[in-house]
């Protein structure tokens, strides 16, 4: 006999209202239905009320998490469709913020899902290491979260060679504080009985259902977009990290394995970062369509805007990465028991504040 | 980053989609845009790192097929779609009805540029 069980929207897990309706089987789940609309504001929907200029702002609000990068995307889409060339420092700027974005996007994660297997003091030591990458982005940008450093042609703030020196320091300590709970992660009982074997995605099934990020990475399929060279990207060697057992385990240590990943970025970053202008000035408003991606912490980011050359945009259309993240988690679930279904949701890293705009 | 679609009808949709699928293409996601008398329906696929975009221009009024029985992930696609401008798909293989993000008592197709006002009967007999 089937019993269907609430999952969510308000769960001890999971800071984000998820909500999925659990048919069971005993403690075995059989189906899982997503029901969304909690967090929907229809942001796309204010193009038409706000002019190119504005929606930067507007595009920054999708996410707190990943704001910068959101940025940047809609930026690289009206610069494209206005043949805009930004300066070269400017790119190597937005991509150094994209990291460091990554990198506390990653810890914020790695303590939820520390807090979710109640380890209660890997979660505070993890935080208390993403405070080190949020001071960062204070210094440099004047806020800690949403840091509104990307404009249309450009950036509004600059790095001093001092900044970009501590920097260096700064990622330097991380990565030696990184060292020190490696080990908890890849050795300890109760991270591996929760999450080894748990939530399998298949090859076949995340390159199907069109998973995105770590969740597509952890299943063995090697699609980065940084790999498409956009930005600074084309400068920096780089490869994108892989793990081919794609249950809940190999999507932690997908994460983890790109804080390290994100250290050596910003590291080649500011080793060949030009000297120069940080933007142009844009006249003029955009004509025509164009699709732009990036990669965000949870996975590819795309946008689509189309312009007729008004103030107004015609169209902007957001594909955040959880967004391709909710068919393959419905999926992974069904043969997974009730207990295991809150730290599978959790690999995912889900953000439903990207998922609904 | 600039893109060229590829115009289709109706009838030739789901057999494109499905020919991509075979040739290992992913979908990405799909755009609507409302044009006025109708809208534009774009299907954004992905087969290592390279896009193709497949274009169906759809009145007013109409039903689309879904594409939600070859690829799975279009159906949140096709859902939102709905919520947002009021496009039903034909076949889709989860429905919520108009109401994926949106509660009931919401009456308008919030996307749309001329607010349409949800019909009882919207899409039937087209």
């Amino acid at each position: 006999m089937s019993t269907i069980v609430p999952f969510g929207p308000q769960h001890p897990v999971l800071p984000e209202p998820l909500h999925l309706k659990l048919v069971l089987e005993d403690e075995i789940v059989k189906e899982a239905l997503p029901t969304l609309g909690y967090v929907h504001r229809g942001l796309e929907t204010l193009a038409s009320i706000r002019d190119m200029d504005q929606m930067v702002q507007i595009v920054e609000r999708v996410c707190g998490i990943c704001s910068c990068i959101h940025a940047h995307t809609y930026c690289m889409c009206v610069e494209g469709m206005m043949g805009i060339e930004v300066p070269q420092r400017a790119d190597f700027l937005r991509i150094i913020w994209s990291e460091l974005h990554r990198m506390h996007s990653h810890m914020l994660w790695l303590g939820l899902l520390a807090d979710a297997l109640g380890m209660e003091s890997l979660f505070m030591h993890v935080w208390r290491l993403r405070e080190r990458v949020m001071d960062v982005a204070e210094a440099t940008a004047g806020n800690r979260v949403i840091i509104s450093v990307n404009k249309i042609g450009g950036v509004r703030r600059n790095m001093s060679p001092d900044q970009l020196r501590w920097i260096v320091q700064v990622v330097d300590e991380l990565e030696t504080e990184l060292d020190k709970i490696k080990s908890v992660l890849t050795n300890d009982y109760t991270v591996k009985k929760r999450t080894v074997g748990k939530g399998v995605l298949t090859y076949q099934q995340a390159y199907e259902l069109g998973a995105a990020g770590p969740q597509l990475r952890g299943s063995g399929v090697a699609q980065d977009m940084r790999m498409t060279g956009y930005s600074a990207y084309k400068y920096i060697d780089f490869a994108p990290v892989v793990e081919k057992d794609g249950d809940s385990w190999a999507r932690t240590m997908v994460r983890f394995r790109e804080l390290y990943q994100s250290i050596d970025i910003v590291r080649q970053l500011i080793a060949k970062i030009p000297d120069g202008e940080i933007a142009v000035k844009v006249k003029g408003k955009p004509s025509g369509e164009i699709v732009c991606r990036s990669e965000q912490p949870r996975g590819e980011l795309m946008y689509y805007v189309k312009a007729s050359g008004d103030k107004y945009l015609d169209r902007v259309r957001i594909r955040t990465p959880t967004f391709a993240n909710v068919p393959p988690l419905l999926a992974m679930l069904p043969g997974c028991e009730m207990a295991d279904v809150p730290v599978i949701a959790l690999s995912i890293d889900p953000c439903i504040s990207c998922t609904e705009r | 980053m600039a893109f060229e679609t590829k115009n289709l009808t109706k009838n030739q949709l789901v057999g494109e989609v499905l020919a991509l699928k075979n040739q290992g293409y992913r979908l990405v996601t799909m755009s609507c845009v409302d044009l006025g008398e109708s809208f534009d329906l774009l299907y954004h696929f992905d087969r290592e790192t390279q896009l193709v975009h497949l274009r169906l221009t759809l009145p007013k009024g109409e039903v689309a097929p879904s594409i939600s029985g070859v690829y799975f992930a279009a159906l949140l696609i096709e859902n939102e779609t709905r919520d947002h401008f009021g496009v039903i798909f034909d076949g889709l293989v989860l429905d919520f009805g108009g109401n994926f993000y949106l509660e009931e008592e919401v009456k308008k197709y919030p996307f749309c540029k001329v607010t349409v006002g949800k019909s009882e009967t919207a899409g039937e007999g087209a």
